[in-house]
């Protein structure tokens, strides 16, 4: 594979993030699935970079689940986009930060439609007006977390306490990186690198040490799929595509999986367990499974936070393995503790995963 | 009494040489300016013709060689500046052979080919074993053998037809015409290398309008083996040992498909080339929607444009083949003598 064929497609896929003063969009699931990664997405934009992020109390969702699962009209989409998007301007904010890869996709689907069907925008604003009295404003620049973290990748190095490598061998970890098909398969030109070749994750991971797994099955879904998971009948389609994902990366022997969007690292994570359940199948050699990543808690993890802190105890599979090859130091007792040292509960040990590698 | 006239032809592939050797025929003086170090065009890069397999040196040797014969001014290398008519004679201003003067212009600067990089979901440029139609000619005509990027010879082949043509996504919504028997002419050239080989075509159908290629494409299956699928190939990917996997969808079986293959080769479309977007924008000849010179009419008056006196031939105007091309220099060349004999041409 040529790397430089690589390079002069990412360079026609730049894309404009704003340097500061973002306006945060909640994910609906992810802080219920891995609830550490905003929290340290927001600690590394104030306390790392120094820049300036608003959470607002008031948001809700965008409507994405329910539009990509055809039970939301698209007219009721905008307009509770419509009123995100009044409150970002109430606090003075032009610069839109959604969480989620399916907000983004949806954020920048329905910037799309108003900018070729103006009537759809004057409509939404009457929608709008009619439902809240607000007005709202389309903002100047749309980026996905993951595209500001990738902006300030090499700040984040000069700060950087530990590498993605092996700090027995030296070598550089291998890491497989899935973007999510919302960040750039509808809009390549949204995307830092593109639709085919993304280069958001893999230019983290080369700026933090490590080194990226291209695979066959490298563009496929995590399985997610929205109605291959929320109806319970396609339930095992979308464990199909999960598994035939881990079929194709298996022979390159990652050392972990780096998520862009909130559906895929609950999918990759969750359906490794299942797998094994069910089929007595794991995609590692050490019979962990292979651990899977926020993009949010691998620059957390390269930027010295506790692996407690960003929620990593909150992943099927355990991340301990990961945190070895890296030589973080953590206290295997305070894993399953609370914000307040209260004790959680340890959850009960698979039948198949081999979580004693993690001790 | 027959009055020699000056005509500047830009080009000197196939369509810009036969016409070159045509007027000259004629009694006309002509100055055969090439941009590039040599002349030829395309088809100097090319091994053999279909749909007879002819070398391709069959064609431009006798070409090159009348060029020489005749009262042809060749002119390489040349760049064109500025070209500007006043009255009825063209100026024409060049880089590094001054000015001269010319009574007619024929414009015969051709096509390149549709850069496969940018149907990025085919890795060409990225995955060692994915060439173009090009690539495989050129490792024809150096009588290369055919290989993979691990110089073992390949057990599978892909060929993927309309790479960069009828394509919305890559801008190209028509269709080059000369890909699909090009396909054909390959496989079956691969076969007679490679007969253990699988060779598989993905087409989205196959255009065989000209004289004996549909005689070839059943040839290509009846006696060579060739397997056609009627699907496009959606992306492709590369294996940990090099080999391509590819996913399809066979349209009359179906059925998705997913493959492996050791070689697969993109059947690349035509565009403009660059010195016909040059010439373009120098001369203000109009562009048609697929962004070829647009002619003054597509049936009557395909050789003439709004400026009298400029006329046009060849692929600058549309995909075509190497015959196709050829035919339409030699009218080209009817509708430059009438012009310049003071006969209406434009019918």
């Amino acid at each position: 594979m040529k790397t430089e064929g690589k390079k002069n497609i990412w360079a026609e896929y730049q894309k404009e993030i704003a340097d500061d003063h973002y306006f945060y969009a909640r994910s609906c699931i992810r802080q219920s699935f891995f609830p550490g990664s905003e929290a340290v997405f927001i600690k590394i934009i104030r306390e790392v970079l120094g820049l300036d992020i608003h959470d607002e109390a008031r948001q809700t969702t965008c409507t994405g689940i329910g539009y990509h699962s055809d039970v939301i009209p698209v007219e009721t989409t905008m307009t509770v986009i419509a009123r995100q998007l009044s409150l970002m301007g109430e606090t003075g904010y032009k610069n839109l930060v959604p969480s989620c890869i399916t907000s983004f996709g949806l954020y920048s689907e329905i910037f799309n439609t108003w900018h070729h069907f103006p009537e759809t925008l004057e409509k939404t604003r009457e929608h709008l007006r009619k439902a809240t009295g607000r007005e709202f404003e389309v903002p100047e620049n749309i980026a996905h977390p993951s595209d500001i973290i990738f902006k300030f990748r090499h700040k984040i190095r000069s700060k950087a306490k530990h590498l993605l490598v092996n700090s027995k061998t030296g070598k550089p970890l291998r890491i497989v990186e899935h973007i999510g098909c919302h960040y750039a398969k509808m809009f390549p030109h949204k995307g830092v690198g593109g639709a085919e070749y993304p280069y958001v994750l893999a230019g983290m991971i080369e700026a933090w040490g490590g080194e990226v797994v291209d695979y066959p099955e490298r563009r496929h879904c995590c399985g997610f799929g929205f109605r291959h998971y929320i109806v319970m009948a396609n339930r095992g389609y979308s464990i199909a595509n999960t598994k035939k994902k881990f079929e194709s990366m298996e022979p390159y022997e990652p050392d972990a999986i780096v998520c862009n969007c909130p559906g895929c690292p609950m999918f990759l994570d969750r359906w490794q367990y299942a797998i094994s359940e069910m089929e007595g199948k794991v995609y590692s050699r050490d019979g962990n499974g292979i651990p899977i990543l926020t993009y949010e808690e691998m620059a957390g993890l390269v930027l010295g936070y506790d692996p407690w802190v960003i929620g990593l105890q909150m992943h099927q599979i355990n991340s301990e393995p990961l945190l070895n090859k890296m030589g973080i130091c953590y206290n295997p007792d305070e894993k399953y503790k609370g914000a307040n040292g209260e004790n959680l509960g340890t959850p009960e040990k698979p039948s198949v995963l081999n979580c004693e590698v993690c001790m | 009494m027959h009055v020699t006239k000056n005509i500047a032809i830009i080009g000197a592939g196939i369509a810009g040489m036969d016409a070159a050797i045509h007027l000259s025929e004629l009694g006309h003086k002509v100055t055969l300016l090439e941009k590039e170090h040599k002349t030829g065009g395309n088809l100097a890069n090319w091994d053999r013709l279909f749909p007879s397999l002819t070398p391709a040196t069959e064609i431009l040797d006798p070409l090159q060689h009348k060029l020489s014969d005749r009262n042809i001014d060749l002119k390489l290398r040349a760049e064109i500046e500025s070209i500007k008519k006043e009255r009825n004679v063209f100026l024409l201003r060049t880089k590094n052979y001054g000015e001269f003067s010319a009574d007619a212009v024929l414009v015969t600067t051709g096509f390149k080919l549709f850069n496969a990089e940018k149907k990025e979901e085919f890795g060409y440029g990225i995955y060692d074993n994915v060439i173009t139609s090009a690539d495989l000619e050129e490792l024809f005509k150096k009588h290369e053998p055919v290989v993979t990027a691990s110089d073992k010879q390949p057990k599978r082949i892909g060929m993927i037809h309309c790479v960069g043509s009828r394509d919305e996504k890559s801008g190209n919504t028509y269709c080059s015409k000369v890909c699909c028997i090009t396909g054909v002419k390959q496989a079956i050239e691969l076969k007679q290398e490679l007969p253990a080989t699988e060779i598989f075509c993905f087409y989205i159908d196959l255009r065989m309008y000209g004289p004996k290629f549909e005689e070839l494409y059943r040839e290509a299956q009846e006696k060579w083996g060739v397997q056609f699928i009627r699907g496009r190939v959606s992306e492709a990917s590369e294996n940990m040992d090099g080999s391509i996997q590819i996913k399809a969808e066979d349209t009359l079986a179906g059925r998705p498909i997913k493959m492996n293959l050791d070689l697969m080769v993109l059947l690349s479309g035509m565009v403009p080339s660059e010195g016909t977007k040059e010439i373009m924008a120098i001369t203000g000849m109009e562009r048609a929607s697929n962004n070829f010179v647009k002619p003054l009419d597509e049936h009557m008056n395909k050789n003439l444009t709004a400026t009298e006196g400029l006329f046009v031939a060849g692929a600058c105007t549309s995909p075509m083949s190497a015959t196709d091309a050829i035919s339409d220099a030699r009218s080209a060349v009817a509708m430059i003598h009438q012009y310049l004999m003071n006969s209406p041409v434009n019918i």
